[in-house]
């Protein structure tokens, strides 16, 4: 029986939902084994946890793995996925998992589908469907892998979690590290969120806005919009990278995670890097220009029209209405 | 120092309708607006930087068609030395593997200090050409940098990692690194900056001359092959307002008051 290797990330140690999430997606292939992959250092707890719930679990142990290191990961796991010829390797599509999944790819030979959010086998390989062009279009694509099988990054929240531990009294086998491949880069230090920053995470309804705001100025107007509201001021990355909102201002997967009431989305696309920092299902409403925009896929309710008018006309309105 | 840096020209649609075309194979794309990626944009502004404040020669490459020159003239531009125009009609409809291939053989034979691709590229969102070349180029990689430095042969890297947080890294040059954008504000091109480079002669180079056997790149020889694209069904999202300005702003009003928004 051919296997599916999951590759586990963890955040501040504890394990990532994304290994759980891909091992749906492995159980829905059907009669298969599952191993987990595991590196880092001191892995003895983590990896019982992940015996109860995966096939197998494939330890690397070590203090060189202490941090992720994309490069060294791959020259370390090409030989193991070698070795072992799965059918898939399922990778998540963080940022971790991106630096990894190509070199690993290239190294062992193997296509590559990036961030699949569905996987199906397809004659000796598999197919899976995945979003281009700014989230607007879905695109089935396929791929038979030679020995070493297909390598997949699997979008973080497309498959649900499994909501027991299936006991599945997986075997844990510590593999050996050999000194050459040796690690290419040097840790200097991780980088502490600024602790004088706001803190839009407790906030329990945002008002945020994306690049469809055109200009610094304008952002005034969202400002006085979340003040009559009572609410916090939030963004997506392009207008942090604009330098206009504080990095401690923008929601997704490289900012803020938040859990408000309710969320208002103005010039906002509504890309997965985005929404991926809003949990707990708050209403979303969205105002943007284009019917087209993914937002109106996921929001509530919704609002064709141009910002720049509406937002002033929107703030007017509340306050008039709580007078 | 050789630092060479991996462009692409992509459409924009965020304002477009997208549709497609009756094989279900490709957008229909009248009306759209191409410029260079926006992660590469940042790219090649860290490469101008490091020209400026320590010295170094900037090359862009692109793979692409005639229309991609565009791309390689606003690089030069902004202050790239050198452009490269990887064009070859066997080269049309790589994948990301094609591209990292027809890359990695028109840079190993090249001086090469520092290589720079953009994260993503914003049309096929896969984030893989980076890593591929870096794995081919068998040098080191470092995945969504934020800031970088260089000193006696070694770079200084911030980069996103998991969580939401950053981490500084070190690596010796030769390295890839594959930049976020943020990373700094890239210089504005004027029409007169394109003016300038105009003349610059921007060499083409083909499969036969980077010496690729065709079997390896091109439409014929995907690894991952796409079986067709479709719209996301629409409807099951929001409840879209209808009526005038005032009407709609109404309707919003009402909805964000139950919803308790203020
Ligand atoms: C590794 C990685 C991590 C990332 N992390 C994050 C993250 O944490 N957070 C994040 O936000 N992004 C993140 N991104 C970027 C993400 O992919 C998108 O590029 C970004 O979210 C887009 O922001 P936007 O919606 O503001 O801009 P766009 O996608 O450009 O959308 C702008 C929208 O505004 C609309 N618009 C324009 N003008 C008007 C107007 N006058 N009135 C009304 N609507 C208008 C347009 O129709 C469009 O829909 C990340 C990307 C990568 C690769
Ligand atoms: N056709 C191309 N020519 C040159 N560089 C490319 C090309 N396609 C992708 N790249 C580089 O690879 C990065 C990631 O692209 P992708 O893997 O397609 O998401 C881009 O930001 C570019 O730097």
């Amino acid at each position: 029986m051919r296997k599916i290797l999951i590759v586990v990330e963890r955040a501040r140690g504890a394990l990532d939902e994304t290994a759980f999430e891909m091992l749906s997606a492995a159980r829905g292939l059907g009669e298969i084994t599952v191993a987990a992959v595991l590196m880092g250092e001191d892995l003895g707890e983590p990896a019982a946890e992940l015996a109860r719930w995966f096939d197998e679990v494939h330890t690397f142990d070590d203090p060189r793995l202490g941090q992720p290191d994309g490069d060294f990961q791959a020259r370390l796991l090409a030989p193991f996925v070698r070795r072992e010829q799965p059918l898939v390797t399922l990778v998540p599509h963080t940022n971790t998992g991106m630096e990894l999944a190509p070199m690993l790819a290239a190294r062992v030979d193997a296509p590559l589908i990036a961030d699949a959010v569905t996987l199906e086998v397809a004659g000796d390989g598999v197919r899976a469907v995945r979003t281009v062009l700014a989230g607007k279009v879905q695109a089935s694509v396929s791929a038979t892998g030679g020995p070493c099988g297909v390598l997949l990054t699997v979008r973080p929240g497309a498959f649900t979690l499994p909501d027991v531990p299936p006991e599945a009294a997986g075997t844990v086998h510590a593999e050996a590290i050999p000194d050459d491949p040796a690690p290419r880069r040097r840790f200097v230090e991780t980088v502490a969120p600024d602790p004088g920053a706001v803190d839009i995470s407790q906030a329990e309804v945002l008002v945020a806005v994306g690049r469809g705001i055109e200009d610094e100025e304008n952002l005034d107007e969202v400002r006085s919009l979340a003040e009559a509201m009572g609410a916090e001021l939030a963004c997506t990355r392009p207008v942090v990278d604009k330098k206009w909102l504080e990095k401690s201002r923008q929601v997704g997967t490289s900012g803020v995670t938040v859990k408000p009431r309710v969320y208002l989305a103005l010039g906002i696309s509504g890309s997965f890097q985005h929404m991926g920092g809003i949990k707990g299902g708050p209403f979303i409403a969205a105002i943007n220009k284009d019917p087209a925009a993914p937002i109106f896929d996921v929001a509530d309710v919704g609002v064709v029209g141009d910002i720049l008018d509406l937002v002033p006309l929107l703030e007017k309105k509340i306050r008039g209405r709580k007078a | 120092m050789e630092i060479i840096v991996c462009i692409k020209r992509v459409p924009d649609v965020s304002e477009i309708e997208v549709e497609l075309d009756r094989e279900r194979r490709s957008i229909v794309a009248t009306d759209l607006d191409y410029d260079v990626n926006e992660w590469d944009n940042f790219a090649i502004e860290a490469a101008v930087r490091l020209k400026e404040t320590r010295g170094a020669r900037v090359t862009a490459m692109t793979v692409g068609d005639e229309d991609s020159e565009e791309v390689l003239r606003r690089a030069l531009a902004m202050g790239a030395d050198d452009a490269v125009h990887l064009m070859d009609p066997e080269f049309e409809g790589s994948d990301a593997w094609g591209i990292a291939t027809i890359l990695h053989h028109a840079i190993a034979d090249r001086p090469h200090d520092l290589v720079l691709t953009g994260a993503i590229s914003a049309d096929q969102a896969r984030g893989q050409v980076g890593g591929m070349l870096a794995a081919m180029l068998d040098i080191p990689m470092i995945a969504l940098a934020t800031d970088l430095s260089v000193e006696d042969g070694t770079a200084t890297v911030r980069h996103e990692v998991e969580g939401g947080l950053e981490r500084v890294e070190q690596v010796d040059l030769p390295a890839l690194l594959t930049v976020q954008t943020g990373m700094n504000e890239p210089r504005y091109v004027s029409i007169r900056g394109i003016r300038k480079v105009a003349r610059t002669e921007i060499p083409v180079l083909t499969a036969a001359e980077l010496g690729l056997d065709p079997a390896t790149i091109g439409a014929g020889a995907v690894r991952v092959s796409e079986e067709g694209l479709s719209l996301p069904t629409r409807g099951e999202g929001a409840e879209i307002l209808s009526g005038n300005d005032d009407e709609v702003i109404a309707g919003l009003v009402e909805r964000l008051h139950q919803q308790g928004g203020f």
